[in-house]
Order: structure tokens, then C-alpha cells, then sequence
């Protein structure tokens, strides 16, 4: 993985000085609060519900093993012992202590992290496939890219005020898994017919209480160009996108009031002007980078393990894990390990201390020292052999690791709702546990088979619901809770925004609202192996509504 | 209103005309972008050196023709948090080769100095007292390491490759 040299190093304390030193003049009145706010956003602290948030970027979710470690160490130390993995690939600690945060981050830059813009209206932390350098269907590994456009966009002087934040994702395989489509930009390595390797460009893509899929602004961009043409779109949405009003000052709004094609036009003309070449990526630099993500010198083995098979065969809970959170490896005789923080009745994406020990070590041991961060709220080991997955298995499951949902019906990603967010209008986790309860990850969830429920807990759609297979929306009125759902919607490569079934459901009834869901697909798919996503394509909407507010039980508001 | 310029305050040798007051084209005067393109007749036989104010919102195009008229814009920042001149400001100076005066007005804060220094900016009139206060101390706060090209900067050692000094 990518290692600081001195440059970057002494980037981060400089950084570090300069953040200090605006809490030092905020604590001494110099700078007054809204002030101050900019620039501790900028540097990841939120103020929340009960406390300050800090907020860390794991810029596209690529974790050392020591790096984990210390997380553990301030989730123990300044923390109550666990942290929160969220849906763009950060963790959140939610109970330090304002007095704390420098020190904390000093503790991140010894293990080259940082939480530099993860919040404010700049470029925030960069996203990539959690599968990337590992996945069986990848053309290149987007990470490299990454961690280029990371470098480009750190403190950006030209980009730091922009009308709202600013969210770039990339995607090395046609199959997405970074949602690249509801990014602000989104970036696809393809081929072209000459062999080259490019970009797939989208812009405009987003969530949110206006939810846009991204336009393909590109076909293919020359892999050089990634940081002048970037720069372009960054500079026609700086100089024309609204300032008038925080929800429609994204990059979606611009492309959408101005229209796609003229919005083509002006990032292309922006681009073409743009003669002098400074941003051009030099071959060398792109190979000089690529060389930290080469992946590990994975040994020889057999496609098929023995010794998984044999436990396969005599454990059902093992042969569910395997089954469920091990995905194909492009290398034979390995897999990628899904590691769910999703327990059932738990809450997505929390991690204890202790757990994220186990993880550091199992890389350590079983996983050429690679964890994953997923923006599904997963943890991954994305070089496992085969043949040790009965003792990485066993040591998860001492720690509540071992549970087999990774895609199923309660690997479900939900914002923290008004259990901790102060813009929150409903809960949103104790929904997620009480669907986890319902559906659980034995053959029940595996029989529904692949699905993705997103739970909001306000129109802000931190929870992605409007992606979800299921989604669903948290609301409040007239000081109850009700819950919309939305069905269909997917953010990969088949990118679609969910549909609303109707009115929405109680608190209380929202649980099985989802069931009724569920039982009607199961009901009307033409195969087992017709997913929900595909069964919901093929139908529609209707037996779903009819299912939902045709029951007898009057529950619906 | 105290005028910053290369690391110091310095007399104003400009007088801002604001919107609607009549004036004489006297020269060294810093005149709303509306009131040039209506009176610039009187300029031209002139040769005066003029200023020229830029609202957030006009873009570069539609004053571009004009622009070795002017011996200085100034670019207003309306809020602190108002990003558009920055991209401005890199345009004139990168791109449309802009060598006059570039000044900051509105409300320009002691961190907001570095980037803009960095975009091309070479003169800021200050209102906030803190940021007086601060700038008379000679302290801009920042940072020392960047990852892009700057207005008018050598790199460091150790950069990045694609990190080089923006043509001028």
C-alpha cells in the first residue's frame, strides 16, 4: 500500500501546526466560531448530538495492519472502546474530547492518517472499490488514481470554498461496487479498442434530499488527463455552481439547471483552454505510485482447498460463512474474506477495540497485511488462501465476526439517525436491528438471497436509501416517526434511483412492512435465483403496493 | 482602508469609486465593471491607469477584451466562504496572462491569505481587526507543503513531478 515519504510527512504536520493553531486562536477569541467552523470541518471535527465527532479518512479504504491498531488504540484511549466505519469509507469517533483531537491526530499522522477533509465544502476523502487489486473482474487497479487525485486535492487552494462538499469515487471493474454513479464525480477505468488504458466519466451524480444518477460526461479519458479534466469540472461548478442555498449548491443541481449537454460543453471548453500541461500525469509517476499497490507475491495453491472443503462438509455455519462473505479471487486458491459488522440485532458498521485487533492480526497472519474498509460498512481481508479459512473463521467467531450476510438481507447500511445525528428526524439503527432480528443469516436471509436495504434517518440520505434495493427513509411528522420506503433502486453499475411505494409506515410497523416486501418477491420470482433487484425490474411496482396497503391490519398513516 | 501588499501595509495609491458616483477619469481610480463598460469612451483618449471592480458572478468573458486596459482588478469576496474568485483570479493570471495588480476586497481573513497568495492574488484590503492585528505582526498562517502548482512559485525539493511553476 501507499507509504508517506518525507513530503507527505512533513505535509501532515504542517497540517497539524496549522490546525493547533487555530484552536489555539479560537480558545483565545481571535477567531469567532463561524470562523472557526470552516476550518475544524476541514479538519474532521463535528459537532454532534451529545459531543464532537472527528472524523479519519481512509482514503479508498486501504488499512495496514498497524494503521487498524491504532484506531483501536484511540478508539480505547480517547473513545468508549469502538469506533464507527461510515458509508465513504471514514471512521468516526464519536465521544472524544475537543482537548483531545490534536493529540489525536498526532497519533494518526505517526501511522500516516490523517482527517483532512472529511467534512467542509472541498474534495472529500477519495473512494474506491474495497475489492481493487484483488477482484477477478478488474482491468487496473483504480487506487493508484486515488491516491494521485488524493494528493492533488489535499488543502487545493482554488478548490477549499466551493459551494458544497465535493465527492469523487473510482471504480477498476465494470461490476461497481463504489457507487461511482452517485458521486459528484465518478470515475470507471475502461478500455478503449486501441488497448489503452482510460476513464468512464460521470458528474453530477449524488444523493441527498435531491437524489441525481451521475451523466457520462466521458467515454474515455486518457489515464494522463485524470487530474487537468478533474480540475476542469472542479472549476466550472467553483465559478457557476449555487451559493445561494446549501441544498442546491452540489454539483448535480449546476448540471441539472444548466442542463448536461451545456454543462459537457463548458467542462470540455474549460478543459481544451487549459494549454499549459502542468496537470499531465507523467507515465513515470503513475508507474512510481502503481508500484505501492503491487499486489502481495500471493504462493501457488490448488483452486480447490482441502481443507476447507473437509470442514465444509461437517460444519453448516462454516460452510454459510464461506458460501456468503468469500468472494472470487482473481488469483486461484484465494478468496476475498467480507468480514460483516453487521451482527445480527447489532449496529452497522461499529467496531470494537478488541475486534479491530483481531482483524490487524488476522491480516498479519492470513492476509499479506491488506485490511479493506467498504462503504457498505464492511471490514475485508482481500488476499485470504482458501486453505486457511477454517482458522481465520474460527478466530472471527470468538469475537462476534463470523456472521455469514455479506450482500444478504441484514448486511444493511444505515446512517447513525437520531440516535446520534443532530439532523436526524427518526432512528435509524434500532430499524436496522430490528430487520437483522427479523431476517437474521440463516437459510431464511440466504434463501431471499442477494439484497441491500439503506436506511435513512432524514432526507439528507447519509444512509443511501434511495439506492438501496429496499430503502428507507426516516421521517417525522407531526412529531411521529414514519418511514417511506423505496423499492428497486441499485448503486452499481446499473444505477437507479428507488421508487416510493405510498404513504409511509409507523415505527412500529415498518419491520413488517419490509417483510410483506420480501414475501411478495419471494412470491413472484421466477427462479430462486432471481434476485430481488431483477424480480423488481421485471414487475414493477404494483403487486408490491398492493402487498403493502391492500393487508387488512389498517397500519398504514 | 489598509492595503496589504507584499508582506506589509502600504499607502493605497487607488481610490475606489463606488457604484452610482460620478467621477471624473482622473486615473488610479478602481471603477465598477458596469460603470467602465458605460463610460470607458471617456477613457479611451486618456491612457490613465484604471481599475476595474468584478463582482462574484461576471465571468471572466465578458471583461476579457478589455483587459490590458486595466492596470488592476479587484475581485470581491463577498463572504469569507465565497470560493469563486479564487478560480478568477487563477484565470487571469494563468491563462489571460494578467500582470496588473490582483486585489482581494470584501471580507479577506488572516487564513484565507495563504490560498489566496497561491491563486495570484497580490493585494488584500483588510477590514477584519484581527486580521489586521495579525498581518501587521508579519504572520501568515498556513502551511509550507503543497501538492499543486501555485501562482508564481518554485517548487520544493521533493514535490511532486507534476507539481511545477505555473507559466507566466
Amino acid at each position: 500500500m501507499y507509504r508517506y515519504d518525507e513530503f507527505d510527512a512533513a505535509f501532515v504536520a504542517d497540517r497539524l501546526n496549522q490546525f493547533s493553531d487555530q484552536v489555539q486562536r479560537r480558545l483565545s477569541g481571535e477567531l469567532t466560531e463561524e470562523q472557526f467552523r470552516i476550518h475544524r470541518l476541514m479538519n474532521g471535527v463535528y459537532l454532534q448530538l451529545h459531543a464532537y465527532m472527528l472524523r479519519i479518512a481512509i482514503p479508498y479504504g486501504t488499512l495496514s495492519p498497524r494503521q487498524l491498531r491504532k484506531l483501536a488504540h484511540i478508539a480505547r484511549r480517547y473513545d468508549k472502546g469502538f469506533g464507527h466505519f461510515t458509508t465513504r469509507q471514514n471512521i468516526q469517533f464519536n465521544w472524544p474530547a475537543l482537548k483531545d483531537i490534536p493529540e489525536i491526530l498526532g497519533e494518526l499522522a505517526s501511522v500516516e492518517m490523517h482527517a483532512i477533509q472529511t467534512s467542509g465544502n472541498c474534495i472529500r476523502n477519495v473512494t474506491a472499490d474495497h475489492f481493487a487489486g484483488a477482484a477477478a473482474d478488474e482491468i487496473e487497479d483504480p487506487r493508484p488514481y486515488a491516491e494521485i487525485l488524493r494528493q492533488w486535492s489535499s488543502i487545493h487552494p482554488e478548490f477549499t470554498y466551493l459551494p458544497r462538499k465535493f465527492k469523487l469515487a473510482l471504480s477498476g471493474s465494470p461490476h461497481d461496487r463504489a457507487a461511482i454513479q452517485v458521486h459528484d464525480i465518478g470515475y470507471q477505468l475502461v478500455k478503449n479498442d486501441k488497448g489503452e488504458t482510460g476513464f468512464a466519466v460521470y458528474v453530477g451524480g449524488g444523493l441527498g434530499r435531491t437524489p441525481m444518477v451521475g451523466h457520462k460526461i466521458r467515454d474515455f479519458l486518457p489515464t494522463k488527463d485524470l487530474l487537468a479534466y478533474t480540475q476542469a469540472i472542479v472549476r466550472v461548478y467553483n465559478l457557476e455552481g449555487r451559493r445561494d442555498n446549501k441544498y442546491k449548491a452540489r454539483i448535480k443541481i449546476l448540471v441539472h439547471e444548466k442542463g448536461f449537454e451545456a454543462m459537457r460543453a463548458a467542462v470540455e471548453a474549460e478543459f481544451e483552454a487549459d494549454k499549459s500541461e502542468l496537470l499531465a500525469l507523467p507515465q513515470s509517476e503513475v508507474e512510481r505510485i502503481s508500484a505501492y499497490f503491487a499486489p502481495p507475491a500471493l504462493p501457488e495453491r490448488a483452486a480447490q482447498s482441502q481443507a476447507l472443503e473437509t470442514r465444509r462438509a461437517s460444519d453448516h455455519a462454516f460452510a454459510a460463512f464461506v458460501d456468503v462473505n468469500v468472494s472470487k479471487h482473481r488469483q486461484a486458491g484465494y478468496g476475498l474474506l467480507t468480514i460483516s459488522l453487521k451482527p445480527i440485532g447489532g449496529i452497522p458498521g461499529d467496531a470494537t477495540a478488541e475486534q479491530m485487533e483481531l482483524v490487524a492480526e488476522l491480516a498479519e497472519k492470513f492476509g499479506h497485511d491488506e485490511i479493506r474498509v467498504s462503504h457498505e460498512q464492511n471490514l475485508v481481508l482481500p488476499h485470504v488462501a482458501l486453505d486457511d479459512l477454517p482458522a481465520v473463521y474460527d478466530a472471527l467467531a470468538a469475537q462476534g465476526l463470523a456472521t455469514a450476510n455479506a450482500g444478504l438481507i441484514s448486511d444493511i447500511i444505515s446512517c447513525p439517525g437520531m440516535d446520534y445525528c443532530s439532523l436526524a428526524t427518526a432512528r435509524s439503527i434500532p430499524v436496522a436491528q430490528r430487520i437483522s432480528e427479523r431476517f437474521a443469516d440463516g437459510p431464511r436471509a440466504k434463501d431471499i438471497g442477494g439484497m441491500k436495504i439503506k436506511i435513512s434517518g432524514c432526507i439528507n440520505a447519509c444512509g443511501h436509501h434511495h439506492v438501496g434495493h429496499i430503502g428507507i427513509l426516516g421521517l417525522e411528522r407531526k412529531g411521529v416517526e414514519t418511514y417511506q420506503l423505496t423499492l428497486g433502486g441499485s448503486g452499481d453499475e446499473s444505477c437507479t434511483l428507488g421508487d416510493i411505494t405510498g404513504p409511509g409506515f409507523s415505527y412500529e410497523d415498518v419491520v413488517d412492512a419490509i417483510e410483506t416486501v420480501v414475501d411478495t418477491y419471494i412470491g413472484l420470482r421466477s427462479t430462486p435465483d432471481e434476485d430481488f433487484l431483477s424480480a423488481y425490474r421485471r414487475v414493477g411496482m404494483a403487486p408490491f403496493k398492493k402487498a403493502l396497503y391492500e393487508r387488512d391490519s389498517g397500519s398504514e398513516i | 482602508m489598509p492595503l496589504y501588499k507584499n508582506g506589509s501595509f502600504v499607502q493605497d495609491q487607488w481610490t475606489t469609486i463606488p457604484e452610482g458616483e460620478a467621477m471624473s477619469p482622473a486615473g488610479h481610480v478602481i471603477v465598477p465593471l458596469t460603470w467602465w463598460q458605460a463610460e470607458r469612451q471617456a477613457f479611451d483618449d486618456s491612457h490613465v491607469p484604471i481599475g476595474v471592480r468584478i463582482d462574484p458572478g461576471i465571468a471572466i468573458d465578458d471583461f476579457i477584451a478589455d483587459l490590458s486596459r486595466f492596470a488592476l482588478i479587484a475581485l470581491v469576496i463577498p463572504k469569507f466562504q465565497d470560493g469563486r474568485a479564487y478560480s478568477t483570479a487563477r484565470l487571469l493570471r494563468e491563462r489571460h496572462g494578467f500582470k496588473g495588480e490582483l486585489r482581494a476586497v470584501g471580507e479577506v481573513l488572516i487564513d484565507q491569505i495563504q490560498p489566496m497568495l497561491r491563486c495570484g492574488f497580490d493585494a488584500f484590503e483588510i477590514t477584519d481587526p484581527v486580521t489586521q492585528a495579525a498581518l501587521e505582526t508579519g504572520r501568515v498562517p498556513g502551511v509550507t507543503h503543497f501538492y499543486q502548482p501555485g501562482v508564481n512559485e518554485a517548487p520544493k525539493a521533493g514535490a511532486r513531478p507534476w507539481l511545477r511553476q505555473a507559466g507566466r
